[in-house]
């Protein structure tokens, strides 16, 4: 009785939203467009527009009644969700621990094969491009569309110096940061001053920018053909070759037999460093002036003018700092990839930046990790999939942002506790999150 | 009037114009060191566009505003700097009507922040202080002991590690008071204080603002509604209409003055008003309580 | 002089195709105080039923050019309404009075599903149509070498955006729901308690904002005869470029910022190297917004403290 009663007003729900997608589905789905001699013409999929509008009046029964019952169900979490302000969370260093450590023994674990390692290789690139964004979103709160130009900097710097002059790939790395922080200021010192949503516009404009000129400035970047031939990386001067004429192999020095395996492990290796120390910078600038500064800006920029704290000079080093960490990323992705072209450098790139980092829960790193895990990681292995991979990638966008808008771990730890504070020990001990 | 405090802020014939609206009109007046000098007034006589700028929000269009730092440096010209060069350089802090803390940030970092300037400088561009070196650390431990000092000041040393926006509202304004002395300023800007205090808080922040004149080397401006505040903590009371002074003086000569009374209740003849209402200027509070 | 026309007609009628986009942006802006990601493809999705609506007049034998383009006009500006007012529910309205970047990020999200279900829908190769309207003026033909056209085509599409443009000012200035609307953006909770149905106003923000795009849509499929799913990007980002550049939140703002960059870019092309222009077009807005932060019709904000 009392589920029939529920029933109607669910059923007049689903029905509604069966229609809608029935409407939503004509236009696009109902008629297909095909290519035929005397130009295009239509084809009918009718059947295609029942079928959604079935599901999603299905979908949502189902979904509508599996509410209810969760709801009857006395619920247990309803005020858990907020831990109590004040006091630290203990659990979330160890996760840390446990990443750190699982992504150590990787290499060796049973299942690791080439695959699965250059996957966490291009996992580790995100989840270091999402570090270094999250200093500039998470915590300085600057909304930064075009992170990806940053990247493009890195990543061409890299492939330039060392096509043009030979440098190696050690030299390249500081460079490459620096290059791309000195674009960092340059682009943000005339636009830092804006309010947040035109800031975003600028930099979306300005990865279009750099993407265009990548694009067209042949003589230099190649234009759409990119830089190939981009000298891989050598352990500190021992290149991973079968032979080198003239040089020490990496496998010879150390006595080992030649495998290709060895770059492959050694370029998760250098990644996972990188990574590393993008977050342990991190998590070390914010508990410093300038770190907590970023923070109360994101707060309340005129707070912060009123307690004497430059909000341009701050912003600038937050944007500098965050383009310096794409610097890296990107020459090391062109070192890994040895071919760059302006294709890897669009838009998407940065949106997928920006959602690891707030899918994330603005601020957090291990949240960051979980999220580039879900948005990159596993697409991955959908890679058959290829079509409707960026479909569910969307679709991930908006599910888990309706799920939790505030991303997947989002309570902040403070820099500073009043109980722990005097004591470095306790500090050192907090720092691997 | 007469003081023995030397004088720590000269206001110059301020003007501040909005279009054709002179929201504060030819403005002078002195405020002390070690004094609380307050700024009444109903609603819309300009009392915060005063406070917008002498804090560099708004930039005058007439007058100087000329702040003689206690250490006896060269004036500053507030009328001339950049607003966070007024809190940095010039040593004036101010707090907002709608409290402004960070609220997602700790009580204790907010007192952090408030220090930026000076942990920065120790800190050298960050390098000293991701290196850890001991300059930094001393000055971090030194801001610490500010912040313990100005906590326990607030009574909010067991909330310290607290969301400040998880405080309730009469804590939150005492917060930003202690935020505000955080910076060490030679000039306090108080922007409605009482704002939304019950009586006990409102005494407790007497309190509060008492001691701070008393142990600190500082002036404070007050803008305040709540005249219970006014009357028993101001030394010197300036009263503003339509952006313009209409009265100067101590609390005892502000609460009999004809102009004021008329100012605040639109009375034609003070006959009219009931003594309490002459006697103490309360029932205008009311006006100021959001 | 001649060729300089010439560039000066291209650039409007461009020019009024990206002031309908931007007329959303600016809406959507203006009332819930975020960026509509989602909208260029909209726009997109527009043209794609537009170009469908043609195909269909054709087989069902509608032959008399001004009724197909009414009726393909109304289907498009319907179909695409409904995709607007969907994604508004599905996406963004639970995400109202959430974090701030929360929307925005559905909104992306939404943006990449939209343009992935199309290109699944609808193939990935660029979608071309025989023109159908065709022919135009000649003018100045005093110069043997070189005519300015102004075609029909051009006409209609300034003629339309200006009927339409007057029509969303008469909305928004004399009718009751351009009154909800406008307290809506003033003040979200007290226009509610006052008794305005804040869900249906922002709901109707939406489907107009489509509706407008779905327009843009046609136009962008008659003037240029070729579309494919990924136009809604670009346009979308020049669109918005165009409302912040006249103002984000100012509708004559949208339409003048749109009319500007649609220059801007004609100019370029015509005169500087093709593939530039979008540098040119976002060195402009960096520029104004430096030296003009709330855009050219933007209202100055003051600072409340």
């Amino acid at each position: 009785m009392g589920t029939l009663s529920r029933l109607t007003p669910h059923l007049k729900d689903s029905l509604a939203a069966g229609l809608l997608a029935g409407l939503l589905a004509l236009p696009m789905l109902g008629f297909r467009l095909v290519d035929s001699a005397q130009g295009l013409s239509l084809d009918y999929r009718f059947t295609w527009v029942a079928i959604a509008a079935a599901t999603v009046f299905t979908g949502r029964l189902i979904l509508l009644q599996a509410g209810d019952a969760i709801r009857r169900r006395p619920s247990q979490r309803s005020a858990s969700t907020q831990p109590q302000a004040g006091r630290p969370n203990k659990l979330r260093p160890i996760l840390g621990w446990l990443f750190i450590a699982g992504a150590l023994v990787l290499p060796w674990a049973p299942l690791a094969d080439r695959n699965l390692l250059d996957k966490a290789t291009l996992l580790l690139i995100y989840v270091m491009l999402g570090w270094g964004l999250n200093v500039v979103v998470g915590l300085a709160g600057l909304l930064d569309l075009g992170y990806v130009a940053f990247y493009a900097v890195g990543a061409y710097s890299y492939a330039l110096l060392s096509q043009n002059f030979g440098l190696s790939f050690w030299i390249c790395l500081p460079l490459a940061g620096l290059f791309s922080a000195s674009f960092g200021m340059l682009l943000g010192f005339p636009v830092l001053r804006l309010r947040g949503d035109y800031l975003a516009i600028v930099t979306l404009g300005f990865g279009e920018i750099v993407r265009v000129v990548l694009l067209n400035w042949q003589v230099v970047t190649g234009g759409p053909n990119g830089v190939s031939g981009i000298q891989r990386p050598s352990f500190f001067g021992l290149p991973f070759l079968a032979t080198a004429p003239g040089k020490t192999t990496f496998h010879e020095f150390f006595g080992l037999p030649f495998s290709p395996d060895h770059r492959i492990v050694f370029l998760y290796y250098l990644i996972l460093v990188l990574a590393l120390v993008t977050n342990l910078f991190t998590l070390r600038i914010r508990r410093l002036p300038i770190g907590r500064a970023w923070e109360a800006l994101r707060e309340d920029e005129t707070a912060c003018r009123s307690l004497g704290i430059d909000p341009t000079k701050t912003k600038l080093s937050a944007f500098a700092i965050g383009a310096m960490f794409a610097g890296f990323a990107g020459s090391f992705f062109a070192t890994r990839q040895g071919f760059i072209s302006p294709e890897s450098f669009s838009f998407l790139e940065s949106a997928i930046i920006l959602a690891i980092v707030v899918l994330g829960g603005l601020g957090s790193q291990i949240g960051i990790v979980l999220s580039a895990f879900l948005l990159v990681g596993l697409p991955e292995w959908f890679r058959d999939l290829q079509q409707y991979r960026m479909l569910a990638f969307g679709g991930a966008m908006v599910l888990i942002m309706l799920w939790r808008p505030r991303g997947l771990l989002s309570n902040r730890e403070p820099t500073i506790r009043l109980a722990s504070a005097p004591s470095r020990v306790a500090q050192t001990a907090e720092d691997s999150v | 009037m007469a003081s023995d405090s030397l004088p720590l802020l000269a206001v110059e014939h301020l003007t501040m114009r909005f279009g054709g609206l002179f929201a504060v009109n030819d403005l002078s007046f002195t405020a002390y060191q070690k004094e609380i000098t307050a700024i009444i007034g109903p609603n819309g006589a300009g009392k915060t566009t005063v406070f917008n700028c002498l804090t560099g929000f708004y930039k005058p269009s007439v007058g100087r505003l000329s702040l003689t730092p206690p250490d006896d440096g060269a004036p500053h010209l507030l009328e001339r700097m950049d607003g966070f060069r007024i809190a940095k350089v010039a040593k004036v802090a101010r707090t907002f009507q709608n409290i402004r803390l960070f609220t997602g940030m700790s009580v204790l970092e907010n007192l952090m922040v408030a220090q930026h300037n000076k942990l920065m400088r120790a800190s050298v561009y960050s390098v000293a202080g991701l290196l850890g070196l001991r300059r930094f650390r001393n000055q971090e431990r030194q801001s610490l002991e500010i912040a313990k000092y100005w906590l326990d000041k607030i009574d909010l040393s067991d909330q310290a590690d607290w969301s400040a926006g998880n405080l309730p509202y009469g804590s939150q304004r005492r917060l930003e008071i202690a935020r505000a002395m955080c910076t060490e300023p030679v000039l306090l800007c108080l922007d409605e204080p009482a704002a939304g205090l019950n009586p006990r808080e409102s005494l407790q922040l007497n309190d509060l603002l008492l001691d701070i004149r008393r142990d600190q080397n500082i002036g404070i401006l007050l803008i305040e509604h709540d005249m219970s505040v006014v009357m028993n903590i101001s030394d010197h009371i300036i009263v503003l209409d339509h952006g313009a002074m209409i009265a100067d003086g101590t609390p005892v000569a502000i609460r009999s003055d004809p102009t004021v009374i008329r100012a605040y209740l639109g009375a034609a003849d003070d006959e009219d008003l009931p003594p309490e209402v002459t006697g103490d200027l309360r029932p205008a509070a009311t006006s100021g309580v959001r | 002089m001649e060729y300089f026309l010439q560039q000066l007609i291209n650039g409007i009628s461009l020019g009024a195709i990206y002031g309908l986009i931007a007329l959303g942006y600016t809406m959507v802006y203006g009332i819930i105080g975020m960026i509509n990601f989602a909208h260029g493809e909209i726009y997109m999705i527009g043209a794609f039923v537009s170009l469908i609506g043609f195909l269909f007049m054709g087989i069902i034998g509608v032959t008399y050019v001004p009724l197909a383009l009414f009726i393909v006009l109304l289907m498009a500006m319907l179909f695409t309404a409904i995709y607007g007012w969907a994604i508004e529910r599905i996406a963004y309205r639970p995400l109202r009075g959430s974090v701030k970047l929360a929307p925005l990020i559905s909104a992306i999200g939404m943006s990449i599903v939209l343009q992935n279900y199309v290109q699944l829908a609808q193939g990935a190769r660029v979608k071309p149509l025989q023109p159908i309207i065709q022919g135009g003026f000649e003018l100045f033909t005093g110069n043997a070498d070189y005519h300015v056209r102004l075609s029909y085509l051009q006409i209609v599409i300034v003629l339309v955006t200006v009927v339409l443009m007057a029509g969303f000012t008469y909305v928004i200035t004399r009718t009751s729901l351009g009154r909800a609307q406008r307290a809506t953006e003033q003040d979200m909770t007290m226009a509610l308690l006052s008794g305005v149905n804040v869900d249906r106003i922002i709901s109707t923000t939406f489907v107009m904002g489509a509706a407008l795009a779905a327009v843009a849509g046609l136009m962008v499929t008659l003037y240029y005869g070729v579309i494919d799913f990924y136009i809604g990007f670009i346009a979308g980002m020049k669109a918005f470029t165009a409302a912040v550049l006249g103002g984000i939140g100012s509708l004559p703002g949208a339409m003048l910022g749109g009319l500007l960059i649609g220059l801007i870019e004609a100019f370029w092309s015509g005169y500087f190297t093709i593939g530039y222009k979008d540098v040119a077009t976002f060195s402009i807005l960096v520029l104004v917004l430096i030296f003009r932060p709330t855009g050219l019709l933007g209202k100055p904000e003051v600072e409340k403290v």
